[in-house]
């Protein structure tokens, strides 16, 4: 069996162990921060994180 | 059929001991013997715990008729548990007290299991934790196991739920004056921070109190000073090295959702305690906040942990209730 690919998150330094039929823009979450994941490129993976919503309660 | 081990609990009548109960009743490898209190002797333990109706056909009996068994839960007020010890340890092999009255002694293993796992797997005195202590030292242990904060400058503000202050009247728990009260509660020498100094190995922490309007849980924020710098990631690896194998401990850090950081309400019935951190890069403070139901990994659950430690059986037994959403 072909060993698959892992990355780190590059929020929380998890490891991300990669499907082997990624496709580029698909989006992954990350199952230790839950930071969701933009793959920007395939070869060689890269993972960016995807734009997140800011909280705001403040008066 | 495999043996169970018998079990009693003293001073039942509390939250702490109805909450034993309520998680006992359902541990596949415990048959609950006796549980006692003067006040309540020969009432049905629904009266005191109506959500264990159907559930069991107990009674409360006295301390005075209390059997030998196999584990001895002590639940009673503080101060009482020491004057009653020597009566009580004749009564089991192993004693497991809930109140503040042992986490000092050395005869007692400090119950948390994240820190004394090995301790706890042999010893027949065991001293559950206090709440606060269990919320400021799961958070905070990573940190000062590996030396990484000024240890003088930490400060804690804790804020708690009504049950943690147990099931005595008072008048501030009368409800027109606890309804909507946020009470500072003890913003200086709270009594947990003795035990949260001795296993943390410092000399002392800046503690208070807040009772807010919650029935159970926990939040705790802290805020530590960091020797030098760290990452987002340097922090997350920290948490994981220390806490990788620990089935009760979750790093809550999240960019999106709701729930980003710990919420007490999410823990609600549950073992778990939830931790979270965000570091303020301009001073270099790390704010650390952990939630946990007082009752649960604060109190119950966390010696039936140490309890399934002692007795061989996988540590998560009974306590594998996942809470509620939404509650």
């Amino acid at each position: 069996m072909k060993n698959r690919q892992q990355v780190s998150c590059p929020e929380c330094d998890a490891s991300i162990i990669l499907s082997s039929n990624l496709d580029q823009g698909e989006i992954l979450t990350c199952s230790d921060c839950s930071v969701e994941l933009e793959v920007r490129e395939i070869n060689p993976v890269k993972l960016e994180m995807a734009p997140a919503e800011e909280e705001d309660w403040g008066e | 059929m495999k043996k169970k081990i018998k079990c009693s609990i003293v001073g039942a009548s509390g939250y702490t001991g109805g909450e034993l109960l309520r998680l006992l009743l359902f541990h596949p490898r415990v048959e609950i013997s006796q549980i006692t209190s003067e006040t309540y002797t020969g009432k049905a333990v629904s009266f005191i715990h109506p959500n264990l109706r159907k559930i069991t056909d107990l009674k409360f009996t006295s301390i005075n008729d209390l059997k030998p068994s196999d584990v001895l839960f002590i639940t009673l007020p503080h101060y009482r548990s020491q004057e009653k010890f020597s009566q009580l340890k004749k009564m089991a092999q192993v004693v497991i007290d809930l109140s503040q009255d042992f986490r000092l002694d050395p005869r007692f293993v400090y119950g948390l299991a994240e820190l004394h796992r090995a301790e706890i797997k042999t010893a027949n005195y065991i001293a559950g934790a206090g709440c606060n202590a269990t919320a400021v030292i799961l958070g905070l242990y990573p940190f000062y196991k590996n030396n990484l904060i000024i240890p003088e400058q930490t400060v804690v503000e804790a804020k708690i739920s009504s049950s943690a202050a147990g099931r005595q009247l008072s008048l501030g728990s009368h409800h027109p004056e606890r309804s909507g009260a946020v009470r500072s509660y003890k913003p200086t020498g709270h009594r947990h921070v003795a035990e949260i100094c001795h296993q943390l190995g410092v000399k002392n922490i800046h503690f208070s109190a807040t009772a807010i309007e919650m029935v159970r849980g926990i939040l705790m924020t802290a805020h530590v000073f960091l020797k030098n710098p760290l990452t987002d990631k340097d922090i997350w690896n920290l948490y994981r090295e220390t806490y990788k194998h620990e089935p009760f401990i979750r790093i809550i850090k999240q960019k999106t959702g709701v729930y980003r950081y710990p919420e007490p309400k999410l823990v609600r019935g549950t073992n778990y305690c939830d931790i979270g951190f965000e570091i303020d890069k301009e001073t270099n403070r790390v704010v650390v906040m952990a939630a946990i139901d007082n009752l649960v990994k604060g109190a119950a659950g966390q010696v039936i942990q140490a309890f399934n430690l002692r007795f061989g059986f996988n540590e998560t037994t009974g306590l594998e209730f996942p809470g509620l959403h939404p509650c």
